[in-house]
Parts: C-alpha cells; structure tokens; sequence
C-alpha cells in the first residue's frame, strides 16, 4: 500500500486538470448512469468534485472515493459534452490508478489483470481451453443469437447470456499474416482486440476477406496483447504498461501504413490513451508506442477515408424486399474518435439491407467494461432502453462498430428474447462481396 | 450532528436508499456553479412523493435544520450551497409533468421537472414554453421560478416569472399552501406566487408550479451584423429597441469572444470584427420580413461593415450555435471562469460595455463580453485563476466596480442569476437598508427558526 502522502502529492499532479471543471453540471444531461439514478456522486461534476476534496484534504474516505469513481460506463459522454473542455477520461484514469496504488488492488482482479492479460501468451491458451469446456458449464438459449445462460457459474456470471467463446479463436483459424500491399498500395497491420479474437473471429474474418477484397497488405502477428484499457480503468499502470510494452513488441517492429482494428474501444485506446497514459516506458518503447497510436484506425474509418468506400445511396428499386437494419453508435467511435458516418457508409454496401435510424442511436448501451460486471443490476436497465430502442425499428439486424458493446446488446437482446442478429459492419460488408 | 434517531425518521420519511449520510456522498452536494468554497451538508435526502417532500420540511423545522433546497445545481450565485451540517433536499426525483392542457394554455410541473425536456413536450403539443436560460439541458423549473431564470429570449417573450400562474409550496410547518390558478385571470388572496418567484428557497419549498403557454411564432429570420467598432454595435442596439422594434433575441459577442469561440468551434465567425450582435425576430411572417428589413437597414445606418442574413434553417442553427457556444468557449481559456450578470437599462448597453472596458485595462484582467444586449443583460466574464491569489483579489476588485457602474446607470446586481450567497453583501447598495430590513421582518415571520435556505439573498 502506497504511502497517503504520496497519493496526495499524485493528486495535486492532477490539480490543473481537476480546475477546469466549472461545476456547470452540464454532463448531467447526457450521463447514462446519472439517468438512472440522479447521484451526483454518478456523474462526472461529483466525481471531479469528490477527487478535489479528497487532493484538498477536505474528504478523508479515499476508500469511498474509489468506490464512486469506479461507478462509471467510461463511456465518454460527458467529455464530448462537456462545455470547459474537461479531460474526463484522462482524470478518471489517473485518478483510479492513483487510488488503486493507494488501496491495492482486490485480490481477484490482481489474479485476473496481472496473472493473465499480463502475460498474453498464456492468456491465449487459458481461453483457448476454457472455450473448449464451456459447453459443460452453459446451455444455449437462444441459438440464433450464439449466447447461452449460464448454468453452473451463477453466483459470478448471474444472469447474463454471454456470447460464448469461439470454438477456434481468430489466431488459430488464420495463423500469422504478412502480406504484401496488393492494388490499393497500402499494407495494414491487424490488431483484433480480445474480443474479436476471441468471442468474434467472424468479424476477424470479415476484417481479412474485406481488406483482401481491397488488395491491402496485412500484418498480423501470431499473437497481441489486450490493449490495456480494463487493467487501467481498475487503476493497474503497471500491468497497463506491460501490455503496452508487449503489443510494441509484437507490431512495432513491423513496416505498414495503417494500424486497423474492428474494435472501437481498443482503437480509442490506442489512439487516446497510449499517448496520455503510458507516460512510465522506456524512450524507446515510448516512442514505438506513440508511432502505433499515430497510425491507428478504426477499420470502418479507414475504409471510407483511406479505400474511399462511397455511400450508397438507398433506391427504390433496392429498398423492394431489403431487410431494415439499425445502426448503434458506439461511445468510444463517435465520442471519442468522432466515427460514425463511415460505419454507415459500409453498411451501405450491402444491397440485402437498408438502414433505419433507432431513437438514441449514440446513447451508450451500458457495457463499459467491467462496469458491466461490477454493476449488472444498472448496466442491464441501460442496456434494455437500447434494447427498446432497437426492437421499435422493426430491423432484423443491429450493427455496431465495437465488440463489446455486440456483446452488451446480444445479451439484452437475448434475455428480451428478441429475433434480431448482432452484426458488425465490416461483417455486411464482406457478406455483400463475392 | 444530525443523530442516528433523526436519520432514521428521514428514512421512514423518503425510504433508507434515499437517505445520503456518507461523507462522500454528502461531499457531492457541498457546491454548485458558483465560484465559491464548498459546503458539505449534514444529511442528503431525496423525497419521492410529496407527501414526503411535506413531512421532511416539518422534520426540519422541528428539529430547527437548515433545508437546502436542490434541483440540478447550476445555480451561479451559490444559492444552492447548503448550510453546514444542514439537510439539502434533492427535487430530481419529482420530476412528473403532471398536466399540459392545450385547450386553456397551461401546464402544471412538479418542481423536479427538466426545463428543455418540458420545453420539448411542450412543443410537442403545438406550444411554446420561452424561457430559456443556459443551463436548460439539465436545470430545473423549481430552480428556475426559486431563481426567476432568464434566458436569450427575454427580451421579447420575458423571463419565468413572465409564465408562473401559480403555485403550491410548504411552508415551514409542512402545511399546503396554494397562490393563483389555472385561470389568466385571478386576484383571490395576496399574490405568493410572484413573492415565490425568486424567492430562492427562503420563502417555501415548491410542490407544483403552474406554468403558462404560448403559440409559437410562425415565422424567424436570424441575421449576424459585424462591426469594426465596439460602440456602432452598442448604438445599433440602442436604436433598434428606439425605432420600437422588438427582436426575439438581441445578442452581442465582442472581439475577444468571437476570437474564442472561432478557435473552438470553427463556424466561420469574422475574428477581425470588433463586435457583433446575432439578431432573430420572429412572429408572423409578413411582420417578419418588415422587422427583419427594419433591423438590416438601422445595422447598416449606424455603420455595421456586413450583414449576414440566415438563409435556412441550417444558417439559422449556425448562428445559434456560435451564440452558444461562447461561455463553453470562454471557459476553455482558463482554470475559473467569473461569469457576471449585472444588467442596465438597455440605452445604457454603450455605456456598459465602454465601461467593461476601462475595468478591464484597469485591473489587468482578460474579460470577454457577451450577453443579452437586447435586454441590457451583459455577461462580462472574467478568465482568471482562483489558485493566483494576487490576480484573484484583482478579480474581486473588478466585481466590485462593475456591480458599482451598473448601479450609476440605474442598473442592478443581477438579471438572471440570483443573489444566493455571491451578492448578498451587496444588495444594501441597490436596494437601501429599509429594503432588507423589511425583507428580513418577513422572513423571520414565515420562518422563525431561520431553516429555509439560511443566509441566502439577506445574508445572516
């Protein structure tokens, strides 16, 4: 356990951040926790409010801070509306790694972060034999949909309908990668994220078929690292910066154009985060990290500003017998990246569907991470308003550009018992091609 | 100290999940936007029923508790920081729309309500709820009639207390109290619901408000007039309220804001002008046209370089955007932002705004200006660091002298955000000591005990 004074003295590090909050309470308007429950100690002015006092000396119960600021989607609403211009996240960040240094991390995530997303290569093969015995543990419910009830694990799972794990993960499917730039001129590396790896290789897949169909070169590594961010968010730099260090390892060696991912919450991390974050690794490691950050983008992103993918606009002719799909914009695309006309532009190229729009199509679906499994009761009345949301367009299918939020919305849809798939767009539009 | 028997008494009132007694959770209702120390509350409670709403100021009362009450906390003048160790009482979970009745043009709120969400049904309806103070995306109408919140559109369509019909609210004891009616018309009993109006939590604790309605206008023009001369601007203002014009918003952006806001928002605004005002009229669209023409002739007699007028809805919203966008702007700039709202008559906007100036240059101060000109409500605001002491003293030297120059030109403290506790010292300049001593015999007589909202307006 840290010493207290030095958690005040971090604390005070984040003094000119902290400031900058007006305490105009704007953020209330657009928090999906604050929604629920109208505590100021939800949203982000109380949260700001709260680390002053406790940087101040004027709230003693650091324990009772934490437990606040962990209350929280890292959804990224409030920074993107937030008048004063107030670096939510970075705050956020800090201030939970701070805290965690100062109250050591609980023992099981310590297990979890520092045991196995540390070590990746032995994280892959922990999953890749979970995935082989999940059957025994789960039934499925609804087939269509590829989640399943937990059967055995209910005091640590409740009554989430998890998208099981891949049968093969991505990695084992395709192997290693290196090829080279075909007509569009450009090689790209691959960065699934955990998610697309393992619980999606489907939109792996997609990913390849799509950058393939565009003569783009890829690059991908026989294995990654998770891009940090649920380590970080439970306050563990080290194990952070470990992973940091491993991914510069296994990409930043390689030559390519662009760093892509299907996944938005790794692409705002590398993007956002590395650089801001990763403050503690050697120059050289640093530096490899932050050329990463430069160059990642979101697969959506790139193949509309990079392959020039156009819209296609919707005829009468092709609207005759289309299914009607929606479209959810993830928090970490739109908020933070600013994405969400490309997503929409690639889903244009598949002629089976046309788009129509759900009402709060860029609130948050409630996942973040594991604010999902710490707070389900909450995350799952978040979840379900999307739900309704998607249900009243009278579309087949829903697309969203990030992992988690398919697996937050494949579980809401599941437990309503609904008969729409979860797809990303990168999916429909390799569906569309030959 | 609020004891353990008391908390529990709160907790039969509202439910134990509605009673905040953690120190952190008490922390985060220790401020609100007002730019001044934190006070940390001895008990949160959240009532979700009036009945509840009732008994839990009678709790207070009888155990002589200050009560705090709270909306959406983005009061500016501190009217919503509570007393040491005394109870805030939250309003967000009173939050119905009890009733919006298109055939007589009223509507009736339970004081939690959001006032953009409101202003939303209620267009949904066909009708028009006007004010429109800054904070409208979270703000709430209990806040606003407690404050009389103001908005950009004043000027033509008035402030809240141009739309409270009635009201009910408890009194210290916890007993009903109604003033006014559904009706335009009504003169039963002494008129509380104006006395309410303002009376920021010092008077009685809301339970429902009746709210007026409007048709909304059929038609808006919105045009931007850019000047190279801060007074042209000022005087363009004057003349056009002169030629008995009467523009739904009037609003004046100087150089140092427009800089701001474009580096922020890149909407294309001139950063050469030296000022400029963002004029809509609306009503009928024959009267439209004429007013709008009238506008666009006296911007240029009075030496505007250019007008811009908003072709489509789209410029339209541009227009409004930049407008908007000038506080967020200005509060990139620095640390804290010292937003004001001392207001004069609006012929003496040029005297106003030169003044503004002459403070600025003489404290050594970045002030940006913007506002409601129309109305004569300036928002001079302040870019400063409350951590430089020395600069944070030159700040409150300049509050003084605008306070004091608005007053010289028969002005007063505040347009729209409330006395509270940032100008309660103050208020024997505007008003006279025969004001406050009459004001505070009627508090004393509504509230013996001195529980409602203690210290705000009249000081101790």
């Amino acid at each position: 356990m840290a010493d207290p004074k030095e958690l005040l003295r971090l604390m005070r590090e984040l003094d000119d951040q902290l400031v900058s909050c007006m305490r105009c309470g704007m953020c209330q308007a657009v928090c999906p926790v604050y929604a629920e429950t109208g505590r100021e100690t939800d949203v982000a002015r109380g949260k700001i409010a709260l680390l002053e006092g406790l940087a101040r000396d004027m709230v003693k119960d650091a324990a009772g801070v934490k437990n606040r600021l962990d209350k929280c989607l890292l959804c990224g609403s409030c920074a993107a509306n937030c008048p004063s211009g107030v670096k939510v996240l970075d705050i956020f960040l800090k201030a939970r790694t701070i805290l965690a240094g100062y109250l050591g991390l609980s023992p099981v995530k310590k297990a979890i972060f520092q045991g196995m997303l540390a070590h990746p290569r032995l994280f892959n093969s922990i999953l890749g034999l979970a995935a082989k015995f999940q059957g025994i543990f789960t039934k499925p419910v609804n087939e269509m949909l590829g989640s399943s009830c937990s059967r055995v694990l209910s005091g640590a799972i409740g009554n989430r309908h998890f998208a099981t794990l891949a049968d093969k993960p991505l990695r084992t499917l395709v192997g290693a990668l290196n090829t080279p730039a075909g007509k569009s001129g450009l090689k790209v590396a691959f960065y699934p994220g955990c998610l697309a790896d393992k619980i999606f290789p489907r939109v792996g897949l997609a990913v390849i078929k799509v950058l393939n169909h565009h003569g783009v070169g890829i690059y991908l590594p026989e294995v990654q690292a998770c891009c940090g961010i649920p380590a970080l968010a439970s306050g563990d730099m080290q194990t952070f910066e470990d992973l940091v260090a491993a991914n510069v390892a296994f990409y930043g060696g390689a030559d390519y154009d662009v760093l892509v991912t299907p996944c938005a919450t790794c692409t705002s991390t590398i993007k956002k985060v590395w650089p801001t974050m990763s403050t503690g690794l050697a120059p050289a490691t640093r530096e490899k990290a932050l050329a990463m950050a430069e160059k990642a983008m979101d697969i959506n992103a790139f193949l509309v500003d990079k392959l020039g993918v156009a819209p296609v606009a919707p005829s009468q002719e092709r609207a005759k017998g289309a299914l009607k799909i929606t479209y959810h914009d993830p928090c970490h695309l739109k908020k933070s990246l600013g994405v969400s006309t490309q997503p929409r532009t690639v889903l244009s190229q598949n002629p089976d569907y046309t788009l129509v729009e759900m009402a709060g199509c860029d609130s948050c679906c409630g996942c973040g991470g594991s604010f999902n499994l710490q707070h389900y009761e909450m995350s799952k009345h978040i979840g379900m308003v999307k739900r309704d949301n998607i249900a009243a367009t009278g579309a087949s299918v829903v697309a969203t550009g990030c992992p988690a939020c398919m697996l937050q919305i494949t579980d809401m849809l599941s437990q309503a018992g609904d008969d729409i798939r979860v797809k990303h767009p990168v999916e429909l539009y390799a569906e569309a091609l030959p | 100290m609020i004891s353990d028997a008391l908390v529990k008494e709160f907790q039969i009132l509202v439910g134990k999940d509605n009673v905040l007694e953690s120190e952190v959770d008490k922390y985060a209702y220790s401020y609100d936007s007002a730019v001044l120390d934190p006070v940390a509350p001895g008990l949160v409670v959240r009532p979700t029923t009036s009945e509840a709403l009732g008994r839990v100021v009678k709790l207070c009362n009888d155990n002589a508790l200050p009560l705090t009450v709270r909306g959406a906390g983005t009061n500016l003048s501190g009217g919503t920081i509570p007393r040491k160790g005394g109870v805030v009482v939250l309003t967000n979970a009173l939050s119905q729309i009890l009733e919006i009745n298109e055939a007589d043009m009223y509507a009736i709120v339970q004081p939690g309500v959001i006032t953009a969400k409101f202003a939303a049904a209620v267009a949904a309806k066909g009708l028009f709820y006007p004010p429109d103070p800054g904070s409208q995306a979270v703000s709430t109408l209990g806040g606003n009639v407690a404050e009389n919140a103001g908005g950009l559109r004043g000027l033509k369509y008035g402030v809240t207390k141009d739309y409270v019909m009635g009201v009910e609210f408890f009194d210290v004891d916890g007993n009903l109290v109604k003033s006014g009616s559904r009706t335009v018309k009504c003169v039963t009993g002494l008129n509380l619901a104006q006395l309410m109006v303002g009376s920021e939590g010092t008077l009685g604790v809301f339970n429902s408000i009746i709210l007026k309605l409007v048709p909304p206008p059929v038609a808006q023009k919105a045009m931007m007039a850019i000047f190279d001369d801060v007074n042209k601007a000022s005087e363009t203002v004057a003349a056009i309220i002169a030629n008995k014009i009467v523009p739904a918003t009037l609003e004046f952006m100087d150089n140092f804001t427009i800089r701001t806001v474009e580096d922020f928002s890149k909407a294309g605004l001139p950063v050469e002008a030296k000022a400029l005002l963002l004029i809509e009229v609306d009503g009928h669209p024959v009267q439209v046209e004429e007013d709008a023409a009238k506008v666009e002739a006296l911007c240029k007699e009075h030496g505007a370089q250019r007008i811009q007028v908003a072709k489509s809805a789209e410029e339209r919203n541009k227009v409004w955007e930049a407008r908007r966008a000038a506080l967020s702007a200005l509060a990139r700039v620095s640390p804290t932002t010292v937003l004001e709202d001392a207001t004069v008559p609006r012929s003496k906007i040029p005297a106003m705004i030169s003044a503004l100036e002459a403070i600025a240059k003489k404290y050594q101060l970045t002030i940006g200006t913007f506002g409601h000109a129309g109305d004569g409500n300036l928002h001079p605001t302040i870019l400063t660091d409350r951590r430089n002491l020395e600069e944070w003293h030159r700040v409150e030297a300049a509050v003084d002298e605008i306070f004091d120059v608005a007053l010289s030109l028969g002005g007063t403290l505040s347009g729209e955000h409330g006395i509270g506790m940032a100008k309660s010292r103050y208020m024997e300049k505007e008003c006279g000591t025969g004001t406050i001593l009459f004001s505070r015999k009627l508090k004393k007589a509504l509230d013996p005990k001195s529980i409602l909202n203690p210290g705000k307006i009249l000081g101790d």
